[in-house]
C-alpha cells in the first residue's frame, strides 16, 4: 500500500509536469523510458533469481499447486473477457492484456505502454493498482464467504509480496507458501502473456 | 519486446549467482524500486503531455474500475471451484482451521 501511494505519486508528479509543459527540451523529444525499462527488466529478473524463498518453494510443492496460478488466470481470462462487453472503446485483446497484469501494475503498465500506447498503459496502471488495493480491502470478506483461496485469488500476481500478509492473516499460515507460489508464477507470466495478447491475438 | 523478456532471464542468471551476497540484492532492490519510480515519472509526463488522455481520465478511470472487478470475480470464483474440490481440508477436525 505504502509502495503503490510512492509510485502514485511519481506517476501524478509526472503528470502535473506534463500538463504544464515545464520541461527541459531533452526531456519533451527523448523517449527515455525504453531504455529505462531495459534496465528494470534486467534488475527485476535478478530480484527472481537471487530469491531464494521462491525457488525452494517450488521444491515443496505438490503438483497440484499448479492449479491456483492456472485459476487465476482462467478466472482472470474469463473474467476480464466477461467485462469487455460493457467496454464498447477497447478490443477484447487490450482487455485481456490489462487483465494479465494480475495486479503487477508497475511492469504491465510499463509493458502495454510501449507495446499499445499510453492511454491503454494508464488504464493497465489504474485497473492493477485497484486489483491490489481492492484485494487488501476485500480480503476478510472474500474468504468468510469463497474459501481459502479466495485471497490467493484476488491479488494475482501480488500475492507474493504486498498482499501476502493480510492473506496469511485471513486464510491462515499453511496457505502463506501456496500464496507466495501463486504469486511468484503469475509474476514471471505477465511480460509473457502481455506481450502475447498484444502481439499475436 | 523480446530483447526486454530476454534481458529479464539474463537478470534471473545473472540472480542465482549472486544470491550469496545479501548487500548486493539490498542494492538491487532499491535499484529496482529507482528504476520504477523512474519510469512512471516519465509515463506521467507523457500522460500530462498527451491531451487525449488528460480529458479521458474519467472514461480510463471507469473503465479500470470494471475491469479490475471482472478480473477479480473472475479469479474468486475459479479458485472457489478449486478450492472445493482440491485444497479443502477433509472434514475430520469438524471445518474448523486450527492455528
Amino acid at each position: 500500500m505504502k509502495n503503490s501511494l510512492i509510485i502514485l505519486t511519481f506517476f501524478v508528479l509526472g503528470v502535473v509536469l506534463g500538463l504544464n509543459e515545464k520541461l527541459p527540451d531533452l526531456m519533451m523529444q527523448t523517449d527515455f523510458s525504453m531504455y529505462a525499462l531495459y534496465v528494470l527488466m534486467f534488475l527485476v529478473g535478478i530480484g527472481i533469481g537471487a530469491d531464494k524463498n521462491s525457488w525452494s518453494v517450488l521444491k515443496t510443492m505438490k503438483i497440484k499447486v499448479f492449479l491456483v496460478p492456472l485459476g487465476v488466470i482462467a478466472g482472470t481470462f474469463i473474467g476480464t473477457a466477461l467485462a469487455s462487453l460493457l467496454l464498447p472503446d477497447l478490443k477484447l485483446k487490450e482487455v485481456l492484456a490489462v487483465g494479465a497484469g494480475f495486479g503487477y501494475y508497475s511492469l504491465s503498465s510499463l509493458f502495454i505502454t510501449q507495446l499499445s500506447g499510453e492511454m491503454l498503459g494508464v488504464t493497465a496502471l489504474l485497473s492493477n493498482i485497484l486489483r491490489e488495493i481492492l484485494t487488501l480491502l476485500a480480503t476478510p470478506l472474500l474468504v468468510q464467504y469463497f474459501g481459502k483461496l479466495a485471497g490467493i485469488a484476488s491479488g494475482g500476481a501480488t500475492s507474493m509480496d504486498t498482499t501476502l500478509p493480510v492473506i496469511t492473516r485471513y486464510s491462515g499460515k499453511e496457505w502463506s507458501i501456496i500464496s507466495v507460489f501463486s504469486g511468484v508464477v503469475l509474476t514471471l507470466l505477465v511480460p509473457f502473456l502481455v506481450t502475447f495478447i498484444l502481439k499475436f491475438c | 519486446m523480446t530483447i526486454v523478456l530476454l534481458l529479464m532471464l539474463a537478470g534471473i542468471i545473472a540472480g542465482f549467482s549472486i544470491s550469496r551476497y545479501p548487500q548486493l540484492l539490498k542494492l538491487n532492490d532499491k535499484l529496482t524500486s529507482a528504476a520504477i519510480y523512474a519510469l512512471l515519472f516519465l509515463l506521467g509526463i507523457s500522460v500530462g503531455l498527451n491531451k487525449t488522455i488528460i480529458q479521458n481520465l474519467d472514461k480510463i478511470g471507469v473503465q479500470a474500475i470494471i475491469i479490475t472487478l471482472g478480473a477479480v470475480s473472475g479469479s474468486v470464483l475459479a479458485l472457489w471451484v478449486l478450492y472445493r474440490f482440491f485444497f479443502k481440508p477433509e472434514k475430520s477436525n469438524g471445518g474448523r482451521n486450527e492455528k
